[in-house]
């Protein structure tokens, strides 16, 4: 059972796991997805794409920004089959730009525990909710400045 | 409430894409065919006989957390901006966190030098944001094509000219901007009495904040048999853990003092003060509370604390940790309001304070719709108001909304997390469930997998808390407060929240804060953070 004591003006209760199994009653606000205020993920509500999105790190901001949005935009908007096929130009530009900064965009090839500082992590505010999942981590070929921006 | 899956598809498409393009047999020749030296050279400081821009579209002053934050977000909404980061340090942009905390419990010798860290999980970073290769020299900003961030070390802007949108540096020069931010942060406060106490007692003070006072602190620590620490807040109370640890391997005394009853007296509630100060004694601290000094002096080559109880310390170094004075030296020339009651500039919603100028971060006073006027001096608010005004600055018009939070950690086996109003003179409600060996933070970073708390909130949004299923054991505790749940209230309504020793539940207390609704059982409230399951 919960029990609970006053000290002062602060309130404190003590709660069993059991005293906490029965379903909240508390009533929360429905959430509207078109809230222009709210943080976005990586795909707006409209369909285009969120470029300060905390999950694509500093890809769309850092020295090869340019050349990684029109790859990722070529991408995104994609109707062929093999979605992004033709696009194959501009990943090679992206590529090559980031060849150009090892440090910045690590290749699997000198991938090491000690990889290049991410801003992504420190930089992206706890939980924007945008989506970020570890499909892509840091021991992988992922084009990405830094450990965790996937 | 939780995470979109629709977005997550997105971003896993990409990068499988991604994937697919750099796996072709012929990738790893034209990697190495490809490999170049990097064109651009690092930055370093900048020799006065090199041309500046003169005129920077994007001035940025400043080159802490906000400033970083929003040169990031400029990028990546305006293609090709040309940002300028003008800063006094001699660093590149950097976090501030772990200066009290990772870095003091470093293995490696040479983390005064390298700034990198090994967290629990073996994995290791740097607290600077981006290496020297990310950015542009300043010389370079008005030529480079696609533009880029160029930081300009070592400069302070003097003079706000406002009607000619321009800054001027401590070195004559004039910059001209479009939009500018001011991000210029604070320094920390000094007690009176230690500024009247003379160059002896001045020489053996820090005053705690950037990198280079990380580097002499852990020197002095290294030298001396007693530090002591005036402030009970979070800085103080973090150095003060960092040190007492260090002191388990040395014979360093390690003393912290302040006005207060306990550690983190005005945010924590008494009881819980109470709690978490045992906690800090169990660090190796000698604590001493309701402490007010009345003077310093230098004496045999000693500090001597006089207390205004009559007590007297002994010690060989002081460090201060008893606030931060925001930097408002632009309001003057430029024309800018400055806030009597919280310090720092006048801002509005969207950050702005006067045309083409907004001000982020610690410097800022700007008015939150919900929880009203604040300032706020955290690491995570210093990103989301520095992302925030890069948007504004390109163009976005939003006002402050997602609510920042921030955490502290008292050693490896307490922590908190917290966010909006925590001030302990607000009534509180708290709900605890008894804490097992698994609740703490350093299991939380084991088990998702990441380093720093921060990150740990960012990433873990996919998977929502999944109840263990064979119970954990109970760790044999005297203190009623393992884990749980703190309200704040104001007029009925929650306008801040702690969540301690209960980790990666912040988008459900940020949900709760940003509906601003009166809950009639706050109990049931707490039952949305699920504080028994990990």
């Amino acid at each position: 059972m919960s029990y609970c004591r006053e000290e002062g003006k602060d309130r404190i209760i003590f709660v069993t796991k059991e005293d906490h199994e029965t379903p909240s009653n508390a009533e929360l606000v429905a959430d509207d997805p078109n809230d222009p205020y709210e943080e976005q993920g990586l795909i707006l509500p409209n369909g285009d794409i969120n470029w300060n999105c905390p999950c694509l790190g500093g890809m769309a901001s850092g020295p090869c920004g340019s050349q990684f949005k029109e790859a990722f935009s070529c991408f995104h908007y994609s109707k062929e089959e093999v979605k992004g096929s033709e696009c194959i130009d501009h990943f090679r530009n992206m590529q090559e730009c980031m060849q150009r900064y090892p440090e910045l965009y690590p290749q699997e090839e000198d991938k090491d525990e000690s990889t290049a500082p991410s801003d992504s992590a420190a930089l992206t505010s706890e939980s924007d909710s945008t989506a970020v999942t570890s499909a892509v981590s840091s021991d992988s070929t992922s084009p990405t400045d830094g450990q965790t921006a996937s | 409430m939780f995470s979109n899956i629709k977005k997550s598809r997105a971003c896993n498409a990409f990068y499988a894409w991604v994937l697919e393009m750099m796996t072709p047999t012929g990738k790893s020749r034209s990697v190495q065919a490809g490999r170049q030296q990097n064109k651009f050279p690092t930055v370093g400081s900048t020799p006065a006989s090199l041309k500046l821009p003169s005129h920077a579209p994007y001035l940025l002053l400043g080159g802490g957390t906000a400033s970083f934050a929003a040169a990031r977000s400029i990028r990546a909404r305006d293609p090709g901006a040309k940002v300028l980061i003008v800063t006094d340090e001699p660093d590149l942009p950097y976090m501030r966190p772990p200066l009290s905390k990772e870095l003091w419990f470093s293995d490696d010798p040479s983390v005064t030098e390298t700034l990198r860290f090994k967290q629990w999980n073996g994995k290791e970073r740097s607290i600077y944001f981006q290496p020297p290769s990310f950015y542009i020299n300043p010389e370079e900003l008005d030529s480079v094509e696609n533009g880029g961030v160029a930081v300009l070390t070592g400069k302070k802007v003097v003079h706000m000219d406002v009607r000619g949108n321009k800054v001027k540096l401590d070195d004559d020069t004039e910059i001209s901007y479009d939009k500018c931010l001011i991000a210029t942060g604070g320094v920390p406060r000094n007690l009176q009495v230690i500024e009247r106490a003379g160059e002896e007692v001045m020489k053996r003070t820090t005053l705690f904040r950037k990198i280079e006072d990380f580097r002499s602190l852990d020197k002095v620590s290294r030298n001396v048999k007693s530090i002591t620490i005036i402030g009970g807040g979070f800085l103080g109370s973090e150095l003060a853990c960092a040190l007492g640890r260090r002191s388990t391997e040395s014979d360093l005394e390690v003393i912290q003092m302040f006005p207060e009853k306990g550690n983190m007296g005005k945010v924590l509630p008494e009881y819980l003060s109470n709690w978490t100060t045992e906690k800090v004694k169990k660090e190796g601290v000698k604590v001493l509370s309701e402490a007010l000094v009345k003077s310093v002096t230098y004496k045999d080559d000693k500090l001597e604390i006089h207390l205004k109880d009559g007590r007297l310390v002994k010690t060989d170094h002081i460090v201060t940790a008893v606030g931060l004075e925001p930097n408002v030296d632009l309001a003057k020339s430029g024309g800018l309001e400055v806030d009597s009651d919280f310090g720092g500039y006048r801002v509005n919603a969207e950050l702005q304070a006067r045309s083409n100028i907004w001000v982020a971060g610690d410097a800022a006073c700007f008015y939150d719709i919900r929880l009203g006027r604040r300032r706020v001096e955290h690491h995570d608010h210093a990103v989301v108001s520095g992302r925030l005004a890069g948007e504004n600055m390109t163009g976005a018009n939003k006002p402050y909304w997602h609510q920042s939070m921030f955490w502290s950690d008292l050693g490896p086996d307490v922590g908190y997390e917290a966010i909006g109003i925590v001030d302990s003179s607000l009534p509180t409600v708290g709900v605890f469930a008894k804490a097992t060996a698994k609740d703490t933070p350093k299991a939380a970073t084991e088990e998702s997998g990441t380093g720093i708390r921060s990150e740990s909130e960012t990433e873990d949004t996919a998977t929502s808390a999944v109840a263990s299923v064979t119970p954990a054991p109970v760790v044999e505790n005297k203190d009623d407060y393992g884990k749980g749940v703190i309200f704040y209230l104001r007029d009925k309504v929650v306008v801040g929240i702690i969540l301690w020793n209960v980790f990666n539940r912040m988008p459900v207390a940020r949900k709760i804060i940003k509906d601003g609704e009166e809950h009639a059982d706050l109990n049931e409230v707490a039952k949305l953070f699920n504080i028994h399951e990990d």
